[in-house]
């Protein structure tokens, strides 16, 4: 058989444009290499910055500034030997790093990286005679993807700490899992007010949305924004969010047990999840790659632009990490569960309400007063919940469930 | 092929690569470094002491609460989108709706911080 006839067997395939499947490979490397090169950068990065916010020198040793040390340390990850514990799953303790590791990978698929936002181009660029984007993909779902990707990586911790058949590892595990779909459910919450308005799931769609300074930032009202990035900082486990890898009481958490690269696949899923949603928050409330374009090709300052908010975010992290202490597990809970959610569910309400309100002539002011009114209706009910409960703690005295 | 399928279809590549990558480093690996077991490394680490009892040891069942929460929440998300993709064609209705529908579901949370869910004594 040729090669034409047995790709015919699928119908799918019968007529692919090799062109296309060129430029999908050709994105895909790419991709990769800038995410891979990213993560050794960030690596680098924050060593550096936490250890000059700490008045120390940080690496200086493995190349010029010690940019190589990241490549020192996954090559010393990688000469050493791998011990899986007796009494753990194997299976499971095997497929865990993969379920980390991969979802990280495949949220960069659908972050816009470049191309030229302005004068109503959608970011377009054409490159061998195709019309393209500048991101791998273009799901018509793409912010549910990135959502869904980060469940998915709570199955990685969960799994890991849970086969390691030890205790820390155990306990990291369980306390990781509550916290990330306590976070997870805000994070969610308060990307549907910017989907209220850009009026898309796509990623490209978002980006386009808020062409030329219609950032999401200040159009959804700054809430939402706050919300993602503490959100989105618990999610990756980042200080002062960092409970999941508490040294001083856990060990090292959920990867106590692994070892060689394994472990270190656990640290670069880490790393990656940092990048990555940076790239989503760029994308989400700083209008992504646009940007003026000031001299030269419209597609190179897509890129500029990106990378200098990109880069803003993760000096962010960064300088969280190096000046916030660490929550405590029940503060954690308190401000996830009384604080985040019920606010992003609230701001969703107010700005859908201001939206039909824009749309139907209403007075703005109207309806931020019917807001107010049923705020505080709601806040009426909450405040007799609470008397209820301290009437009933006076009842029957102090019982836990 | 439609777009639909085709951008799907990239996603897919994306992720086999991924996970190629991911098998071949631990692959690559396998050949590199030392292999010298001995039954005192594969004990689980208990800071040094040998470990006492079931690696997996009771949890706390609050955990398994912050769960069922979610699992309410991430329903409601799921409810959300759609409408906050076409929240001008519903209107006022589409609102009213919206804000039963939230109200609701909030009560959730009400009834599990009047049941001292939330709290960590």
């Amino acid at each position: 058989m040729t090669p034409a006839q047995v790709l015919a067997l699928d119908p799918l395939l019968i007529d692919v444009d090799w062109g296309v499947v060129g430029i999908v490979v050709l994105k895909v490397v790419v991709a990769f290499t800038l995410l891979l090169v990213s993560v050794l950068f960030m690596v680098w990065f924050e060593r550096k910055a936490v250890s000059d916010l700490q008045n120390r020198i940080g690496p200086n040793r493995a190349g010029p500034f010690g940019l190589f040390q990241t490549i020192a340390d996954g090559l010393k990850f990688f000469m050493k030997e791998d011990s899986i514990p007796d009494r753990a799953d194997r299976r499971v303790f095997v497929l865990a790093p993969y379920l980390a590791a991969v979802p990280a990978f495949l949220v960069f698929a659908v972050v816009p990286i470049g191309g030229d936002f302005s004068d109503g181009n959608r970011g377009v660029i054409r490159i061998f005679g195709h019309d393209t984007l500048m991101q791998v993909a273009d799901p018509p779902v793409g912010i549910l993807f990135v959502l869904a990707m980060s469940g998915i990586a709570v199955y990685g911790i969960m799994l890991a700490g849970w086969s390691s058949g030890s205790k820390y590892p155990l306990l990291g595990s369980v306390r990781a899992s509550a916290q990330m779909v306590s976070y997870e459910a805000a994070l969610g919450l308060s990307v549907a007010a910017v989907v209220l308005f850009s009026e898309t799931l796509s990623t490209n769609g978002i980006v386009a949305a808020q062409v030329p300074w219609g950032w999401n930032l200040w159009a959804t009202g700054l809430v939402p924004f706050v919300i993602f990035l503490i959100a989105a900082t618990a999610e990756l486990n980042r200080p002062p969010f960092d409970l999941v890898e508490a040294e001083q009481e856990l060990v090292g958490g959920f990867n106590t047990e692994y070892a060689s690269f394994r472990f270190a696949l656990f640290f670069l899923a880490e790393f990656m999840n940092v990048v990555t949603m940076s790239a989503i928050i760029v994308t989400l409330f700083l209008g992504g790659p646009a940007g003026p374009v000031l001299v030269g090709p419209g597609w190179m300052w897509g890129t500029i632009w990106f990378t200098v908010k990109l880069l803003g975010f993760l000096f962010l992290f960064v300088w969280f990490r190096a000046t916030l202490p660490r929550f405590r597990y029940d503060q954690l809970m308190v401000l996830g569960w009384k604080v985040l959610i019920p606010l992003a569910l609230g701001w969703f309400l107010l700005l859908a309400g201001l939206k039909v309100a824009d749309g139907a002539d209403w007075n703005p002011i109207a309806v931020v007063a019917v807001a107010a009114v049923g705020l505080l209706a709601g806040y009426g009910l909450l405040a007799s919940a609470l008397w209820a409960a301290r009437r009933n703690r006076e009842l029957e005295g102090e019982v836990s469930i | 092929m439609s777009d639909l399928l085709r951008s799907y279809l990239t996603v897919f590549i994306f992720g086999a690569v991924a996970v190629g990558l991911v098998g071949a480093v631990l692959g690559l690996g396998s050949f590199l470094r030392p292999k010298r077991p001995r039954p005192e490394k594969l004990i689980a680490y208990e800071s040094g002491v040998d470990p006492v009892g079931e690696g997996w040891t009771q949890a706390e069942i609050r955990y398994y609460i912050f769960a069922l929460l979610f699992v309410v929440f991430d329903v409601e998300a799921v409810f959300l989108f759609p409408y906050a993709t076409r929240a001008e064609a519903y209107g006022w209705y589409g609102v009213g709706a919206m804000a039963l529908f939230i109200g609701i579901l909030t009560l959730t949370i009400l009834e599990a911080w009047r049941k001292k869910v939330l709290r960590w004594s």
